[in-house]
């Protein structure tokens, strides 16, 4: 585990969060700290997906706080945008813009957003689509790409920012198996390189070999916490057991 | 019997009927008057120049600008029906609902004798009157065209937006109108025939000489020449208009084919 000094850069206290009647996340307190890697694990509506929303408010919080970076996120009159350009998020579906090249993909919200300049944008693009291994692609549709490369273009996408956490909502569940490897591979080398990462994943080998730090989320609470060798390895909580269980024994 | 031999017969009778049909019709009519009433050359050629110089020239110049002024209302409809602001919902739909329950003629017709009365003091010329109904009678339609085409970009798009740090008009513009503007095309393409075509309602309005489109210098011509033929010269003109549009809208379609499918 990396040594925590220092303000955490994530700071979540007594978050809930409702729709409707049905509350999917409640009370939930914990600390995100530089250069950490934290995955989120735990069954299908759990409230991982929604607590990593939260983190940079495309979901708004029923109550609670969260500070990212020293901003309060849930603050209503927070610069949100300006605090969003630092929280890169990768989404279980992409979300590449579709009607833009992967250049245009990886410079426009440099130039919309943070004024760079065409030249620097550009340069920034070639440098994180290297980063990902897909220097090739960069005057390619994103249609044209795989599932695993456009997946690699949106992490570039979101480095691009500079940002100084990334966000990470089940990265590899909408992939062909034979092409989760390549994108696991790049986060792994974004978390070697010391990227503060929050990762909802059901890929156990990754989180057991890459994290820091790992939650174990059921019916919107966090069961269990800690260094991914005990909660994946050893867990403590008979929850946690069972959807282990399930989870590394499909079959029965 | 088989399915296949009596689909067969079933094609021939089909076929028997529409040949007794175009024969009756072919016997029946008087093509000798026909011809003199529709088709009468002298008259035809006397129409031009003018018919492109003119009516053709000016079907086409209050075409588009009442369509760029309909597209420029539709979008702030579309994005007021759409806006969380509830007294900009409702502004949105009564202003469709009402506009796009009137018969384009009414529209005209309250246009032509109304803005020159309710705003004596801006001197409003016939274009602008022209313009202004054209306007609203598109803008109506293509802003329940272009609500659907921006809900019918995906979400998921937005929050890609929105997570770099884009404000939710800059993702509008910079993202979803984009992509919404590729989907809608075919049925925008659509509005600017139909508009091709309610264009002709200027004549009501009256016209000079130097005014008049397609639909009113045909009118005149008919009551100068006594002959129908003119109708077939503005129809083949209208025709000219709209079938080139079709074509440029497929291509355009089929250049932005890989757009509408998520990536």
């Amino acid at each position: 585990m990396k040594n925590r000094t220092g303000e955490p850069i994530i700071r979540v206290t007594n978050l809930a969060k409702s729709f409707g009647d049905n509350e999917v996340l409640s009370d939930i307190n914990g600390e995100i700290y530089r250069g950490e890697v934290v995955c989120v694990i735990g069954p299908s509506g759990s409230g991982k997906s929604t607590l990593l929303r939260c983190i940079n408010m495309l979901e708004t919080p029923t109550s609670g706080t969260i500070v990212v970076d020293g901003h309060e996120m849930t603050d209503p009159d927070v610069d949100i945008d300006a605090a969003r350009t630092r929280i890169g998020m990768v989404f279980q579906s992409f979300n590449l813009f579709s009607h833009l090249s992967v250049r245009e993909n990886l410079t426009v919200a440099q130039r919309h957003v943070l004024r760079r300049s065409k030249a620097e944008a550009n340069r920034v693009a070639e440098h994180t689509l290297e980063r990902v291994g897909l220097s090739e692609k960069i005057d390619a549709a994103p249609s044209s790409l795989s599932g695993g490369q456009q997946q690699r273009v949106a992490i570039a996408r979101a480095l691009s920012m500079n940002p100084d956490v990334m966000l990470f909502d089940e990265p590899t569940s909408a992939l062909d198996p034979e092409l989760v490897g390549d994108v696991l591979k790049v986060m792994r080398s974004l978390a070697d390189e010391g990227m503060t990462m929050v990762v909802v994943t059901h890929e156990m080998a990754f989180a057991r070999d890459v994290a820091d730090r790992v939650l174990f989320m059921a019916d919107g609470v966090v069961v269990e916490e800690g260094p991914a060798a005990e909660v994946i390895g050893d867990p403590e909580q008979a929850r946690t057991r069972e959807f282990l269980h399930r989870v590394l024994n499909p079959t029965g | 019997m088989s399915k296949r031999k009596r689909s067969q017969i079933s094609r021939w009778i089909q076929y028997a009927i529409l040949i007794v049909v175009a024969a009756f019709v072919v016997i029946q009519a008087d093509w000798a008057t026909l011809a003199e009433t529709f088709l009468n050359l002298e008259v035809a050629a006397g129409m031009f120049p003018e018919v492109i110089t003119v009516a053709l020239k000016n079907t086409i110049l209050f075409t588009l600008l009442g369509f760029a002024l309909g597209l420029v209302l539709a979008i702030v409809l579309a994005l007021m029906r759409l806006s969380s602001v509830g007294p900009y919902r409702w502004l949105a739909i009564i202003y469709i609902e009402f506009f796009r329950g009137l018969p384009a003629l009414v529209v005209f017709l309250v246009m032509g004798f109304g803005l020159p009365v309710a705003f004596p003091g801006l001197g409003l010329n016939k274009l602008v009157v022209i313009m202004v109904a054209l306007g609203l009678v598109a803008s109506a339609y293509m802003a329940e065209t272009i609500r659907a085409g921006i809900q019918a970009v995906p979400q998921g798009q937005v929050e890609a937006a929105r997570s770099l740090g884009m404000s939710s008009s800059r993702a509008m513009v910079t993202v979803v109108l984009p992509q919404a503007f590729r989907i809608i095309l075919p049925p925008l393409t659509n509005e600017l025939i139909l508009l091709t075509k309610d264009s002709s309602l200027a004549y009501i309005l009256g016209s000079s000489v130097a005014g008049r489109e397609l639909a009113a210098l045909a009118r005149a011509e008919i009551v100068n020449t006594a002959s129908l033929t003119p109708f077939i010269v503005i129809a083949l003109c209208y025709l000219a208009i709209t079938i080139p549009l079709s074509y440029l809208s497929r291509l355009l379609e089929k250049k932005f084919g890989s757009v509408g499918r998520p990536a």
